[in-house]
């Protein structure tokens, strides 16, 4: 009788399963969804949460924006796989540009929206113990026989393609030559003495196994592990001794709506309210508070002085420059072809450093 | 057992042991390598599983068990994994169980030409890595076929949404059900089928009545072992799923997505909820194993017990 019962109990739960499942299937378009990349999960958490508010006030419509998270290149995989993105949020330009290449993206879309389309940046700095015992003050402190470096690969994680990057552009920026600079890379990656495969793994060696003196991290994932570390750790933006001032790379992470998907599912004139919303000086505040540097950072400080000034002691100014400017077509495609690719210059990088140990 | 009562006492008496047993001497091995060895694998054990599983109960209530309640209750996204995982691991477990049926019915009671090759198909999702069965069905619902082109036209997404992470799920555990069945069929014989179907059995009242009776706790066996690892599915889910917060997102995914954003209490919570579900599977698994045992004994050895 029991058995009966247990038997009847679970046939009505699969069967009520396989119906929501089946169900499921069908397209929700008031939804919204920002597919992104994984370093910008709080970001996004309040921006949504700002923008649904924003949204509500304007138009009385309450909607739902959905989130997802991944590698930035397996992000963008996805989306061309099929995966329904209104708005795509990657890392790097070469991920936003395969969506582009899949027809799913309008040829113009860097320059639809202000600044390039990126209504916040980010760049590299130095994550050191409390005190800076080391006293690592700038790029070239990285090459000393004393220092060891923790950053992931650049072959598997974007924020080792950014680092690697601001490396190489320190000697360049600074008017350095190739050899230099290749010279100055070598070296420092012969200090590092675990290449882990992701930025997690990596600030999870720095931070928690205490390996390492100086971790290179993105500016806003560097302010979250120093909060987290309760006092053991600080920030050193690389060169803000040096005459010439603070120097790094500007990581740049573009914003783009997916042409395609908006317009089958009818959103795009949600998606667009949304991308206008990142440049109001609401999600300026949202943006700083997550430790990015948003773009025109001076329109805070008419509409929130207190974190203006905030802003400009946790931010202080640096020379932040293109990647792009490190190759003479100033492509993205030549950057990840020059110095990532089968072969190029960080396999003979590490051949090179293998074959010195 | 003079082996097991010299361990137990502690002290292995060479003299005793040699009169007691004068034969089992000459074919033990001396005490010292028989400890090495029990040492050697309580000491891998307790390392490897032991020490793993204490540490994520240990993170999950690190600050307390308020605090670890509310990781698991109080955010949506975490509630809706776990919904999620309770919904898909069983729809995939049922289709299954549907198609282990059949697969190993029709390859236990019939000759026919492509057994073979039938046999080592339902062992492929063994061998094939997890994550390549993701690519597989990303490959056919994708936006590079027809089929997925005409399904998204049609508004009906499949990839990057629940109905890919059951049929991903289905895929990755099929052998489960379907290999602890074919063992048993083949033990308990077409005999009482024959028979039944003589008495003029229908189909249905043939498997219902008699198959069923007979395959019953090897079914639940293969059903139990299939869902743990339905619900523990990682790689397969990972590539189909989208990782959609609050939407496609299944227990392991979450778990790994909160360990990503340094929530390591949180993420532990979740762990140490797959963790307690892996546990009752192995109690239930423990449970019914003699059951299954005596079914696929020869059917002369289970007569007495009916």
């Amino acid at each position: 009788m029991w058995a009966r019962l247990l038997i009847g109990f679970v046939a009505v739960y699969i069967v009520g399963a396989g119906i929501w499942v089946a169900a499921s299937g069908f397209a929700r378009n008031e939804q919204l969804l920002n597919v992104a990349c994984d370093p910008t999960r709080e970001l996004w958490h309040d921006v949504n949460a700002g923008f649904i508010a924003h949204y509500e006030r304007e138009t009385g419509v309450k909607l739902f924006i959905r989130q997802s998270h991944g590698g930035s290149g397996s992000q963008a995989r996805a989306v061309i796989d099929g995966l329904p993105a209104d708005i795509i949020s990657l890392a790097l330009w070469t991920d936003t540009n395969a969506v582009r290449k899949a027809g799913l993206l309008d040829p113009d879309w860097e320059k639809r929206y202000p600044n390039r389309s990126l209504p916040y940046t980010s760049t590299i700095v130095f994550v050191v113990r409390k005190g800076n015992p080391k006293n690592i003050r700038d790029w070239a402190d990285l090459t000393r026989s004393d220092v060891e470096i923790v950053t992931p690969s650049p072959k598997t994680s974007g924020n080792g393609k950014w680092s690697f990057l601001s490396m190489w552009g320190s000697v360049i920026w600074r008017g350095g030559s190739e050899a230099d600079a290749r010279d100055f890379v070598t070296k420092a990656y012969q200090r590092v003495p675990v290449l882990d495969a992701a930025a997690r793994a990596a600030t999870m060696t720095f931070a928690q196994k205490g390996i390492g003196d100086v971790h290179l991290t993105w500016e806003n994932e560097a302010h979250l592990e120093v909060k987290e570390a309760e006092g053991k750790l600080e920030i050193v933006h690389p060169g803000a001794n040096t005459p010439g001032g603070a120097i790094s790379v500007l990581a740049e992470p573009h914003i783009a709506v997916v042409d395609a998907n908006v317009k089958r599912k009818g959103t795009a004139a949600i998606a667009d309210a949304y991308m206008r919303y990142l440049y109001t000086p609401e999600a300026k505040k949202l943006i700083v508070k997550n430790y990015h540097r948003p773009s025109e950072p001076e329109a805070l400080a008419k509409a929130d002085p207190e974190l203006y000034a905030e802003y400009q002691t946790l931010f202080p100014k640096m020379a932040l420059h293109e990647a792009t400017s490190l190759v003479p077509t100033k492509s993205w495609d030549e950057v990840q072809k020059k110095f990532f690719a089968e072969g190029q210059i960080f396999d003979q990088i590490q051949a090179a450093g293998q074959k010195k140990q | 057992m003079s082996a097991e009562s010299a361990l137990a006492s502690g002290q292995p008496t060479p003299a005793a042991v040699f009169q007691a047993a004068p034969l089992r001497r000459a074919t033990r091995d001396p005490w010292y390598v028989r400890w090495t060895l029990i040492g050697l694998t309580l000491g891998i054990v307790g390392l490897l599983i032991g020490v793993p599983l204490a540490s994520v109960f240990a993170q999950a209530t690190a600050k307390g068990l308020g605090v670890y309640w509310n990781n698991l209750i109080a955010n949506s996204d975490t509630r809706h994994a776990i919904f999620l995982t309770m919904i898909v691991a069983p729809v995939a477990v049922a289709l299954n169980v549907v198609f282990g049926v059949a697969a190993a019915w029709s390859i236990a009671r019939f000759r026919f030409r492509g057994r073979g090759l039938l046999i080592t198909l339902i062992d492929l999702p063994f061998s094939v890595s997890p994550v390549v069965a993701g690519l597989m069905f990303v490959l056919i619902f994708g936006m590079q076929t027809e089929l997925g082109l005409w399904l998204r036209d049609h508004g009906y997404q499949v990839i990057f949404a629940p109905p890919a992470l059951v049929l991903a799920t289905a895929f990755v555990t099929f052998p489960f059900v379907a290999r602890e069945l074919i063992p048993v069929l083949e033990a308990v014989g077409p005999d009482e089928e024959l028979a039944a179907r003589s008495l003029g059995a229908s189909g249905w009242q043939l498997f219902w009545w008699i198959t069923v009776p007979n395959i019953k706790w090897g079914l639940l066996y293969g059903v139990i072992l299939c869902n743990a690892r339905a619900m523990g599915e990682f790689g397969a889910v990972y590539v189909v799923s989208g990782r959609i917060e609050g939407q496609t997102d299944t227990m392991p995914l979450r778990v790994q997505k909160l360990w990503e954003g340094s929530d390591n209490p949180a993420a532990f919570a979740l762990a140490s909820v797959l963790t307690m579900l892996a546990l009752v599977t192995l109690l239930l698994k423990v449970l019914i194993e003699p059951k299954v045992r005596a079914d696929t004994e020869p059917a002369g050895k289970n007569a007495d017990g009916e």
